[in-house]
């Protein structure tokens, strides 16, 4: 027998790889949008590789908000958010299980193939290294407080977009040092350690922080 | 160990749904809330779930307001099942998820005494809309707790089904577990209380 925690996540994750879709979607997507740049920009190698880093990140930072709406939705519709309001698990908990999820299944994928695709954006070995362990250490941030514009949005049938309005605002601060500690791993004057440190720290306090906020949010659903 | 609500006020949306509800129930007692649509039975079903707050009143178990929650188990309109697990692998993640203390039930023998044993393995997605209740109601066996609520529980159940239901409630009951139902159709609750909900009025017969 698993305990509660073990066995929401399990079931996270063997949901989200039944229905499909979540993390081969996400990479497609940013598989799109690295491939529509070159074509707006044209065909300069050097601004290419100068501002890939940052639509690199850009393009993450779409693709995480991609479906995050339906985190909780999908729950609050079938009766299974009433139901683990009764669980001995707190609720900030479960949110915080189902946000590790959430990353695990779209913000790892993401992860993994930036790199990669750092490549068709001229970038250095240093930078596809900068970009991928940047976007390691904020997309968990990305994820959590997605979660929060994920519970204020529940309810609503076309909730997408407004979560989108409310979220991205929050999620500068990621981009901004995402974005410079994946310049800081080509050179410049700070050291990489420095925005990538901020940018745990975002991950560290948006996951103490964020499903608490969640977790009250879902609670008032009902009201 | 008394089940007791006193005097319970629900508010939604600023209106008073429910007012001045009480009741109280020993082991093994059953309590059926009836009542035309829009009298609050859902509401109040709800609000004693936990799901709802109380704008004023207690609900208590063994004189614990704030471990009632845990004790209880709570069948609402919707089935809470993923449309892309097993019977089983729902099942058994409620049971892993809602269990306090004693175990309840294994996922293959709750769904058995449903009378699904054959689905067993097949995705809800494909089953009725009474297969579905039913595996929803194998769930009030699969963890082990005190107090069934349950709203409609019948909705979609054929005769055979209902019958079925009727005996393990019976069982339940027989073992000390005090249910709360809501429901237009007679749901062979022998000797249960009632509890009539008409809007304004409100009274309690023995």
């Amino acid at each position: 027998m698993r305990g509660p925690v073990s066995a929401l996540l399990w079931r996270e994750l063997t949901v989200a790889r039944r229905l499909g879709g979540g993390g081969a979607m996400g990479v497609a997507f940013l598989l799109v949008l690295v491939t529509i740049v070159p074509f707006a920009i044209g065909p300069d190698l050097n601004l290419l590789s100068r501002i890939g880093p940052a639509i690199l990140w850009i393009a993450a930072l779409l693709a995480m908000l991609l479906g995050l709406d339906r985190l909780f939705q999908a729950d609050a519709e079938d009766g299974t958010l009433d139901l683990m309001q009764l669980g001995a698990t707190p609720l900030e908990l479960v949110v915080l299980v189902k946000c590790l999820a959430h990353w695990l299944t779209t913000g790892l994928p993401i992860v993994a193939a930036a790199p990669f695709l750092g490549l068709m954006l001229a970038q250095e070995p240093e930078g596809v290294f900068g970009v991928g362990v940047s976007l390691l250490a904020g997309t968990p941030a990305l994820t959590f407080i997605g979660a929060v514009g994920a519970a204020a949005t529940v309810s609503l049938r076309r909730g997408g977009l407004l979560m989108a309005l409310l979220v991205l605002p929050l999620c500068v601060p990621a981009l901004i040092f995402g974005v410079s500690a994946a310049n800081a791993a080509v050179g410049g004057t700070v050291p990489l350690t420095t925005p990538l440190a901020i940018l745990g720290a975002l991950t560290l306090g948006s996951a103490a922080l964020c499903p608490i906020a969640a977790a009250a949010l879902l609670r008032r659903l009902g009201e | 160990m008394p089940l007791v609500a006193e005097n319970l006020h629900v508010r939604r949306g600023g209106r008073a749904i429910v007012e001045n509800v009480s009741f109280r129930l020993e082991k093994g007692e059953a309590l059926v809330v009836s009542g035309p649509n829009g009298a609050g039975k859902s509401t109040l079903l709800r609000a004693l779930a936990g799901l709802l707050p109380l704008a004023r009143g207690r609900f208590s178990l063994d004189g614990d307001a704030d471990e009632v929650q845990s004790a209880l188990h709570y069948i609402g309109h919707a089935d809470g099942m993923k449309p892309a697990l097993t019977a089983q692998e729902n099942l058994a993640f409620w049971g892993a998820f809602l269990s306090t203390g004693a175990p309840g039930l294994d996922p293959r023998a709750a769904l058995k005494a449903v009378g699904l044993g054959h689905v067993a393995e097949f995705p809800v997605a494909y089953l009725s809309a009474g297969q579905k209740r039913r595996v929803a109601l194998a769930r009030l066996l699969v963890a082990r707790r005190p107090v069934w609520l349950l709203d409609e529980p019948t909705t979609a159940l054929d005769v055979a089904a209902q019958a079925n239901f009727a005996d393990l409630m019976r069982a339940f009951r027989a073992d000390g577990g005090m249910i709360v139902a809501a429901t237009h159709a007679p749901l062979g609750l022998d000797d249960a209380r009632t509890l009539r909900l008409e809007g304004a009025r409100r009274e309690m017969a023995a």
